[in-house]
């Protein structure tokens, strides 16, 4: 088949060949320097950013778990502490009242015992007493005895002359 | 549903007549103009009648001198340099550009031709600015042969060089032009547009610091992450980021261009699918693996151990050889894709042309129209996948090269 056209794509010519070095070469240069290198580095950048803030996100869910079981761990402590001062005050309590209840009874105890002891001495007094009036009254009914008796001499004579007997 | 069949339809119909009409309509344009306003047929110019697909379609993949959108052809500027007489500077417009490309004028001794400047070596042309009669195109020997009418006179236009060296039929000739062409041109804007695009993503990364990526930022962050992680980490180990911004430049190019090349109603500049670009990307792919190749990828290629003599006799060239197939192949396959890719739509678009046989059967090409809106819709859509593909294999056979040219010995 006759072409009346020329299959001139395949011919190189030397204009194109120029412009096409040209164009591309300020292209690759300006673009490749300014524009690639610097939207490579800005993805790489954000990249990182995201891998940072995911592991962040991670280390933060980490400490936070970390300290709800501290807190946890600190309420039961307190708890426990808590139940042991409660125990604490309950042995306090009982030991103070049983302290009290012992000093009453050791109180009450002394307190019977000087009274014991005064009612002895008031009863040891009385008995002096007694003993003093009777002797008193002894000696008050002897006298009286005595005064009647010794009114007849001859048993009053007697009556010396037995006693002498005896203590001798 | 009926409603949307009709709005896709017409705009195919638009479609079709902004690739394939220039060519269409240019004929029977040209012979009205041209009988009506010059003294044509001296030349013995016969207009082909019949719709040449073939033809259509190399036009609409070529590079050109001037941007054509639809029926508007936007002059570009011309840097021409004939080693004999040196440098012609001017715009394209002063060829007076009519359809499809051609100019109506000679500037200097240059025509356009199809879009194209090709310049009359013959020292009987006139150095001014003349009016021409028009182009007679031949085939001979298989070779692309335009002669322009003159003053009733066939004069013989060269080519501009290319840098094939007569593989491909072009070679060096009596001119080199550097002119920003069509190609040239969306290669300049899309390079506007990656340099806006990223620089201000990089701005965004510093401004939106430690925060999610928002607008234009988070349009291009998969594509990036995907390159950086799929292609740039496995193949270049831990010095990817050293590589990391060439491959980067070499995806986000060759992947724009690509998809600026199929955007509809837009000129569908072709410049991966253009020998040329790719020949440049291979060719810094080869300097850049060959430069970082280490001690160890040298002996691998030019004495490898453990390997008995009789092989490295073998071995040897066949690594040397291997070394510039690489870029090679990187080369063809980016260009053969995409110039095929637009090819087949181009073809399949001409399709309601060749069955409506220039516009003489409404009805069959109404038909071929249903038909070629299918095939051309699949053929867009798999172009799509197409433009990402080669993109991404561009980068990660570069990344792999590049790769296996600084891999540490480890044996």
């Amino acid at each position: 088949m006759l072409f009346l056209a020329d299959f001139s794509v395949i011919k190189p010519d030397f204009g194109l060949l120029f412009w096409s070095t040209i164009f591309f070469l300020i292209f690759w240069l300006l673009i490749g320097r300014f524009a690639f290198k610097g939207i490579a580095n800005g993805l790489k950048e954000r990249a990182r950013s995201i891998q940072e803030s995911l592991d962040e996100a991670k280390k933060a869910r980490v400490e936070m778990q970390n300290l709800v079981s501290e807190n946890e761990q600190l309420l039961a402590q307190a708890r426990e502490e808590r139940a042991q001062i409660l125990r604490e005050a309950k042995e306090a309590k009982d030991q103070i009242i049983a302290e009290a209840r012992d000093r009453a009874k050791a109180e009450g105890q002394l307190l019977i015992n000087n009274a014991k002891e005064a009612i002895e001495n008031l009863k040891n007094e009385a008995m002096v007493d007694v003993k003093n009036k009777a002797g008193l009254l002894a000696l008050e009914v002897a006298e009286r005895v005595l005064r009647k008796e010794l009114s007849n001499d001859d048993a009053q004579v007697n009556y010396v002359q037995t006693l002498l007997k005896e203590i001798k | 549903m009926y409603k949307y069949l009709i709005i896709l339809l017409s705009l195919l119909a638009v479609q079709a007549t902004s690739y394939a009409s220039p060519e269409d309509t240019t004929h029977t344009h040209n012979a009205l103009h041209e009988s009506g306003d010059h003294s044509h047929g001296a030349c013995g110019i016969e207009h082909e009648t019949e719709f040449d697909a073939g033809s259509t379609a190399l036009h609409h993949i070529a590079d050109a001198n001037v941007y054509s959108i639809g029926p508007f052809n936007l002059p570009l500027p011309c840097f021409l340099y004939v080693p004999t007489e040196g440098w012609y500077v001017f715009s394209s417009s002063k060829f007076d550009i009519g359809h499809h490309g051609t100019g109506h004028k000679a500037i200097n001794g240059f025509v356009l031709d199809g879009g194209t400047v090709r310049r009359v070596a013959d020292e009987s042309f006139p150095k001014t600015e003349v009016l021409v009669d028009g182009f007679k195109h031949s085939d001979v020997d298989g070779k692309f042969v335009s002669h322009v009418c003159y003053n009733g006179q066939l004069y013989l236009t060269d080519a501009k060089s290319t840098a094939d060296f007569g593989v491909f039929g072009g070679g060096i000739t009596s001119f080199y032009d550097f002119s920003l062409t069509k190609n040239s041109t969306s290669l300049l804007l899309m390079t506007i547009l990656l340099i806006w695009v990223f620089m201000s993503v990089n701005a965004a990364y510093k401004k939106r610091k430690g925060k999610a990526p928002a607008g234009l930022q988070n349009f291009i962050e998969p594509i990036f992450i995907f390159i950086q992680d799929d292609v740039c980490k496995p193949f270049l180990g831990n010095k990817w980021e050293k590589y990391l911004p060439f491959i980067m430049s070499i995806f986000f190019f060759v992947l724009v261009l690509n998809f600026y090349g199929q955007i509809p109603f837009f000129g569908g500049a072709n410049v991966t699918g253009n020998l040329a670009f790719t020949m440049v990307l291979a060719i810094i792919a080869f300097l850049v693996t060959n430069f970082s190749g280490n001690g160890h990828y040298w002996k691998h290629i030019l004495w490898p151990p453990g390997v008995p003599l009789y092989v490295k006799v073998i071995l040897v060239p066949v690594e040397i050889i291997g070394v510039f197939i690489k870029p090679l192949t990187l080369m063809l396959r980016l260009f053969a894709n995409l110039t095929a890719g637009h090819l087949v739509i181009l073809v399949f678009i001409s399709l309601i042309f060749i069955f409506g046989n220039s516009g003489e059967s409404v009805g069959a090409s109404l038909g071929a129209a249903v038909g070629s809106f299918f095939l051309t819709m699949f053929m867009m859509a798999i172009e799509l996948i197409v433009a990402f593909v080669q993109a991404f294999v561009f980068a990660i056979l570069t990344a792999s090269y590049i790769g296996a040219a600084t891999e540490e010995a480890h044996h």
